[in-house]
């Protein structure tokens, strides 16, 4: 990839709008602001159609012979089973309350980034396909026919949306952008348009149980490795358990926490707070990944995937599911996974063992989010906790976009993190919570080749961070999300220079103080705790 | 700006169809055929529109969530913006509905690059027009009735008594005639103006709003500058509904052009995105709950076939290995 240009040229987005209409500017393919398609091998793996060796940038994506046909039918299939589709497809006033919403609009300026004209580029071909109204007008009416540029427009648009749902907030009518993109990136995976770095998570997913495609022997290696770090630093030997039949408790969380920094961290504070409470749960390496890939390909491989989970729940004859810090996995889990998997009759309802408090929130799906989880153990007084130990840290909070705006976990993870630090504060009020923006990284878009559309869409993120760190001197953002985890450093790096990312359990895992404990020197990341090397030098 | 003179002309022609027909004694098609052929496109069409939205399944249940969910008995719920009942959902829908919740929101880009600053201005401006818009919309919609219903019914002539408060002028000054037009010529003017707007703005926008706007003035036109025979009007429109139709003497052609756009509104509606007004009922992102982890949400078409790639599988895989590392396996190798 060239060489970024610095934060104060790239934040000086041109606006203009093009002077031809939309429909007669072309996508052009540029290293940075697409990614690469999915390998023929993984295609044949996931049963895929079309694979074969393509490439964006050159006028022939060998598409197959009956594409039109494929589409077409693909489209009127989704009608048909979508009323989402057909009411989003019907409803559009093109208001533009929702175009100036978009991260990727608000850092490129490119106009088919808002998300009104993301969606109509598959408006357009729904009027010139299936209305008869439209199609008498033509192009006047925003209507046309399908042409592999069309296709090629498809690639680049819905594979630079997040599926962050900031759109859906603030339309009239709800119009939810993230679904039309689910739904356009549904067709294009029946013509074997699609990107690898999807397709291969998805695949090892399936295979190995995460989405790195770590094998089961080396999952058990690196969390050995995690837990020897853990005693280095608190001279406490963990012992977590995989595929324990009979615990009372299965945890997952997205497999990134266990393989990356600062994930591994995160990693390091479950397996502290479990030691704490002796918690009877146990791991799976089967089904080792809370994050579902699938969710950004189709419906069939979003239910796939995420029924290991069920699975492995009912083999192991565990009472409930504890989910990790993850975003995408939870809007899978609170808003599809009881519908496409449940019911879960054989689990019960979740109750935490420390403080007896029942989680009826989560009483049909049976799977609660280990932030309830420890923020109810911290009302009810059952954690010691130090916030000396995170000393030093001026904290934010990130809101991912799918725990905010397809759940609405906002106070839980704020009381925790209120808890372990000294100071707190938030970015401001129109980049939080419900109006969170995207970090850029989600659905599938962390890959390496598209850092420089990512960095752009991270503008609005970074540019709170920014103001935070200049007004506040906050060094520290924290957040439940693992594409966050894997996102944020480099848009920090970029956009807010000298800004730590953590996760929640990272910060709950330094601040535990165990009964009878070595007092501790380092944290999680071995840094030595303030206080520590000065007084050292003071001596 | 093709698709604004496209709009802008049809408007213009159909206004002119119907003053030039009327006037060259078609009132029979102007005054009879069109409206019963064009309710009759609105009624059907609309109820195919709902019905084939009704009728789609809804697979997930999807709300956008704007506020805190239902939570640990402690943590204050958003129930209006992110409900958990049926009854919050109501709360929810009701308030989208009447008061344009999610518009309410809105906020303006502004990225200050010499401060080094993006910043979110809150925008209430097109919430504000949006909202007078249409309450006058429906305001005049239903002073309308008056023409239709002998005798004329309380509330409709309440509705006029309030709408005339001010008294002004003869016949008295409707304020919802004057706001109606301010609310249309803003919707309209944003499209003109705003660049990222008249960009993504199509025929289909423009027609609308002009042809709102002309029937708005032709009927400013036909009560305070012609100030044409209401008792005849009334007697036509009695007759359409009575299915007695009759065409009396000596309505003025200003007439004809304002019920002819009507006319055209009605027939043009089902097919348009004014449809709007059925769709931001079923709108699935808005009208169900955040309860999906308490209630099982049921998705007909589920395929029970599709299923994960087992344990079983998974084990044969990697036995081995499994086994080497320690791991815990159902059949031993
Ligand atoms: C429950 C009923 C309705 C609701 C909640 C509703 C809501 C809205 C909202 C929020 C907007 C977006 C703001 C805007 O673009 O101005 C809008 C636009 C519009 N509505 Fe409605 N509406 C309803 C019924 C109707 C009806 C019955 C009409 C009939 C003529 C209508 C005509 C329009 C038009 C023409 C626009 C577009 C304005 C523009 O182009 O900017 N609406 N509506
Ligand atoms: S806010 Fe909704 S209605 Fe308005 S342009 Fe965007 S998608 Fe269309
Ligand atoms: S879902 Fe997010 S990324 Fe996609 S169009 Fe909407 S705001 Fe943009």
């Amino acid at each position: 990839m060239s060489k970024m240009a610095p934060p104060e040229e790239l934040m000086n987005v041109n606006y203009a709008t093009p002077a031809e209409a939309w429909m007669d500017v072309k996508p052009e393919f540029k290293l940075g602001n697409y990614s690469y398609p999915g390998k023929p091998d993984v295609l044949k793996y996931l049963g895929l159609p079309n694979p074969r060796e393509w490439n964006p940038t050159e006028e022939d994506w060998k598409l197959p012979p009956d594409w039109r046909d494929i589409i077409r039918d693909g489209f009127r299939e989704l009608l048909g089973k979508y009323r989402s589709l057909k009411i989003f497809m019907d409803c559009c006033v093109r208001c533009g309350a929702c175009a100036d919403k978009c991260h990727f609009y608000i850092g490129s300026g490119d106009p088919k980034n808002m998300p009104v004209l993301r969606a109509e580029l598959l408006r357009s071909i729904y009027r010139g396909e299936f209305t008869v109204a439209a199609k008498i007008l033509g192009k006047l009416s925003g209507s046309r026919k399908l042409e592999e540029d069309v296709i090629k427009e498809w690639f680049m648009y819905f594979y630079q949306c997040t599926q962050c749902r900031r759109c859906s907030l603030y339309c009239p009518y709800g119009i939810d952008t993230a679904e039309i993109t689910f739904l356009a990136r549904d067709l294009m995976n029946r013509i074997g348009v699609n990107i690898n770095w999807i397709l291969e998570p998805a695949a090892n997913c399936n295979r190995t149980g995460n989405h790195l495609g770590i094998q089961p022997h080396a999952f058990k290696d690196m969390m050995e490795f995690l837990v020897d770090d853990i005693e280095t630093i608190t001279g406490r030997r963990v012992e977590p358990s995989f595929q324990r039949k009979g615990a009372e408790i299965l945890f997952i969380t997205p497999s990134g926490d266990i393989f990356a920094e600062p994930g591994i961290y995160t990693f390091m504070g479950y397996l502290l707070l479990f030691d704490y409470l002796d918690l009877d749960v146990t791991w799976s390496t089967y089904a080792s990944e809370g994050g579902n890939f699938g969710s950004f390909m189709n419906d069939k491989w979003m239910k796939k995937l995420n029924a290991k989970m069920y699975h492995e729940a009912k083999r192991l004859g565990v009472k409930y599911i504890i989910g990790g810090e993850c975003g995408h996995m939870w809007r899978v889990l609170n808003q599809y996974m009881d519908t496409m998997n449940g019911p879960a009759d054989f689990l019960e309802v979740p109750k935490s063992p420390i403080t007896g408090t029942v989680f009826n929130n989560a009483k049909s799906t049976k799977m609660i989010h280990l932030v309830e989880f420890t923020a109810d153990l911290i009302k009810n007084g059952k954690l010691n906790l130090d916030k000396s130990r995170n000393a030093g840290i001026t904290a934010t909070w990130h809101d991912s976009c799918n725990t905010s705006r397809g759940m609405g976990f906002f106070e839980e993870p704020r009381y925790v993190l209120e808890n372990v630090v000294e100071k707190f504060v938030d970015m401001p009020a129109q980049t939080i919570r419900e109006q969170t923006y995207c970090c850029g990284g989600g659905a599938g878009l962390n890959n390496g080749e598209f850092t420089e559309m990512r960095l752009r869409g991270g503008l609005p993120r970074g540019n709170a961070l920014k103001y935070v760190q200049e007004k506040f001197g906050v060094n520290t953002m924290s957040c439940i999300c693992a594409i966050d985890r894997a996102t944020l450093p480099g848009l920090a790096d970029y956009w807010a220079p000298g800004v730590t990312v953590t996760g929640l359990h990272e910060l709950v895992g330094n601040a535990l103080v165990f009964d009878g404990e070595e007092p501790r020197t380092m944290n999680l990341r071995q840094e030595d705790l303030p206080g520590i090397e000065g007084s050292e030098e003071e001596e | 700006m093709a698709g604004l003179m496209t709009a802008l002309l049809a408007v213009v022609a159909l206004a002119a169809v119907a003053a030039l027909g009327a006037g060259a004694g078609m009132s029979e098609v102007f005054g009879i055929a069109v409206p019963y052929v064009a309710v009759a496109i609105f009624v059907a069409g609309f109820i195919k529109k709902v019905v084939g939205w009704a009728s789609t399944p809804q697979p997930f249940s999807i709300a956008t969530t704007g506020g805190q969910q239902y939570s640990l008995p402690w943590v204050k719920q958003a129930k209006f913006d992110n409900p958990s009942t049926p009854g919050q959902t109501f709360i929810r829908m009701a308030l989208e509905v009447l008061c344009f919740r999610s518009l309410f929101r809105n906020t303006k880009l502004d990225n200050r690059v010499a401060e080094g600053r993006v910043a979110y201005g809150s925008d209430k401006s097109l919430w504000l027009f949006a909202l007078m818009f249409h309450y006058c919309f429906l305001v005049v919609f239903i002073r309308h009735f008056r023409f239709f219903l002998e005798p004329v019914p309380m509330i409709i002539t309440g509705v006029e008594f309030v709408d005339s408060i001010l008294q002004i002028g003869v016949p008295t000054l409707y304020l919802t005639d004057v706001f109606l037009v301010v609310g249309v010529t803003f919707l309209l003017a944003r499209r003109l103006w705003d660049p990222k707007l008249s960009y993504i703005s199509l025929a289909n926008d423009y027609f609308p709003l002009f042809l709102i706007l002309a029937i708005a003035l032709s009927g400013i036109y036909m009560r305070y500058v012609a100030k044409v025979d209401v008792i005849a009007i009334k007697q036509l429109a009695i007759g359409l509904v009575s299915f007695k139709p009759y065409i009396p003497p000596n309505i003025d052609w200003s007439f004809y052009m304002h019920f002819f756009l009507v006319c055209v509104l009605w027939a043009y509606f089902p097919f348009s995105k004014l449809m709007h007004l059925g769709g931001v009922f079923l709108s699935p992102t808005r009208n169900l709950p955040n309860n999906t982890r308490m209630e099982r949400y049921i998705n007909p078409w589920n395929d029970p076939s599709i299923k994960p790639h087992t344990y079983e599988e998974y084990e044969d895989d990697f036995r081995e290995k499994m086994i080497e590392a320690g791991l815990p396996v159902d059949k031993e190798a």
